[in-house]
């Protein structure tokens, strides 16, 4: 599904700050993978999922996304294909604009976009079918403008759109990282059950320890720009916090170091 | 104020209404201060000038001034899109060169109109009284341009360029160009402002090349105006704004006149206006 070869990406190249952020990376991600990415801060994690994402070009490799060479495409073009839910939950949704309004937007994001009206009955019956899986109520207010909607409201509706028109990718950034323990649950779950539900393949990078082990199929750890392990399976389902942080260390030769993931073990 | 005066004001208004909903799509759809405005105008009331002098219909030269300032738009939009120039140096660089290629369309500064065919002498030949056949005209003209406005941007494309100035990152999210989306919002906005130039130059009986300056300000007023007193609860409501805005603005600048206040203290008075309605939310949080 997802084919990422000798993937290479330098910030500041050139420079006295020259810093190597994708040190070689290659990937090999199936259909209806789950992975989840952990690693300590500047591991290169955002930036793999950046790179995928086509947010920068990458000075070296390939990028090989359902048997399309997507490698150096703009963000938008790559978006076509591949679903986003930020850190920031306010980064995935038009403020100004209507609950509807934005869906509308998700819902065509297969077709091309048309002097069609936006909305429809038929459009908003099927929103409406969408907005009741997450559960918020949403589906009643469809009018609402998404300004006055809380973080993690937001935050379930921007999942949402990301998977609404299945893409052939979903990109999870620690889209958790910013909500209130309980409303970061509720996300949780949410993900996994729209991922479950479309076999969406994902990408999912946290901070969270017992997350990557309990949510997805594989794991991947990252350091230092390469991705220093990558565990499977039967593997993973036996893997513990403190197994994975000897691993770690093992490979890093210090402490993990990353100050919100340490709180969160 | 008498009756003639409040009659002006609102075909002003009306004229200028057009020009604002223009401004309203750069400036508030788009979140792009667009200052070619200022240049797009008088291209307007030059094209349509222009082609009225060569004996061609009117309503004709109203489309061919919607068309000129389009491109106008669009060569604003390259600026920004494609070269990377910030869109306030953008817009300034448009409003710069369209002086200049205004006097060139129009031959020399200043095109009386007297005696030409314009859209307000073929309505007077219906025989409708003034001022009804002048105002039923420009209403007709602004409820045509507010209705395809509002249905467009309830269009897929029209959701696409509000969340475009909303929040760029989500619409590069949905697999959609915002750089697309800036040029489609800035050759519609400059395409009515234009239109707007036209029907001004129409109404008051010449186009001159120094007629845009301030058209920005003047937008904005209208823009603000209207949002205060109308409100922007949806895009019908704020649309219907904005004209009331344009309108309103006008009157005001009337009464400034009848006051005694000289015709050259206006752009003061407008820009004054248009910082009293900017900061009154704030000052209204200050005081609370």
């Amino acid at each position: 599904m997802l084919k990422l070869k000798d993937l290479e990406k330098i910030f500041y190249k050139n420079t006295p700050n020259e810093n190597i952020a994708l040190n070689k990376v290659n990937l090999n991600v199936k259909k209806g993978d789950f992975i989840t990415i952990v690693g300590s801060n500047g591991a290169g994690k955002s930036t793999l999922l950046n790179s995928i994402a086509g947010v920068f070009p990458v000075e070296s490799g390939t990028i090989i996304l359902d048997k399309e060479d997507i490698t150096g495409k703009s963000e938008y073009r790559c978006a076509q294909k591949i679903g986003r839910v930020f850190q920031n939950p306010l980064a995935g949704t038009s403020p100004e604009m209507t609950i509807e309004e934005n869906l509308s937007l998700a819902i065509s994001k297969s077709n091309n976009l048309s002097l069609k009206w936006g909305l429809s009955k038929h459009k908003r019956k099927v929103m409406k079918k969408h907005l009741a899986k997450i559960d918020l109520g949403l589906e009643e207010r469809l009018t609402t403008k998404v300004k006055l909607l809380s973080g993690g409201q937001r935050q379930a509706l921007t999942l949402l759109m990301a998977t609404v028109a299945n893409p052939r990718l979903l990109l999870l950034d620690e889209h958790t990282a910013a909500l209130d323990p309980a409303t970061a649950i509720k996300i949780k779950n949410l993900t996994a059950e729209l991922v479950n539900e479309n076999n969406i393949t994902t990408l999912m990078i946290t901070h969270n320890m017992e997350d990557a082990i309990k949510m997805g199929n594989r794991l991947i750890m990252m350091d230092a720009g390469q991705i220093i392990y990558d565990i499977k399976a039967e593997e993973k389902e036996n893997l513990s916090i403190e197994k994975l942080l000897k691993m770690f260390e093992i490979k890093h030769g210090g402490k993990f170091n990353n100050d919100r993931m340490l709180l969160s073990v | 104020m008498n009756l003639s005066f409040a009659i002006t004001s609102l075909e002003q208004g009306l004229a200028f209404g057009v020009m604002a909903l223009g401004v309203f799509i750069s400036f508030r759809i788009l979140d792009f201060a667009d200052l070619s405005v200022d240049g797009t105008l008088p291209l307007g009331a030059a094209v349509s000038a222009r082609l009225l002098t060569a004996g061609i219909n009117p309503f004709y030269s109203l489309i061919a001034a919607l068309l000129a300032g389009g491109i106008a738009g669009a060569i604003t939009g390259f600026l920004n899109t494609k070269l990377k120039i910030a869109p306030l140096l953008a817009g300034i660089l448009t409003m710069t060169s369209l002086y200049s290629i205004n006097l060139r369309i129009m031959g020399r500064p200043n095109i009386p109109l007297i005696g030409k065919s314009t859209i307000f002498s073929l309505i007077e030949k219906l025989g409708l009284p003034y001022p009804w056949n002048h105002l039923i005209l420009l209403i007709l003209i602004i409820i045509i341009v507010k209705f395809l406005l509002d249905a467009f941007l309830n269009t897929q494309i029209g959701f696409a360029l509000r969340a475009t100035g909303d929040n760029p990152q989500m619409i590069r999210s949905m697999g959609i160009s915002t750089n697309s989306m800036k040029m489609l919002g800035l050759i519609l906005s400059n395409a009515l402002v234009a239109l707007s130039g036209a029907m001004v130059a129409q109404y008051q009986g010449f186009s001159d090349v120094n007629m845009g300056v301030g058209t920005i300000v003047a937008g904005l007023a209208s823009v603000i105006i209207g949002e205060v007193i109308i409100g922007k609860s949806s895009i019908m409501i704020a649309t219907i704004g904005v004209v009331v805005g344009s309108i309103l603005y006008r009157f005001s600048i009337s009464i400034a006149l009848n006051l005694g206040l000289a015709a050259s203290d206006l752009k003061l008075l407008t820009a004054l206006l248009v910082i009293i309605f900017l900061s009154t939310p704030r000052i209204k949080k200050a005081l609370r």
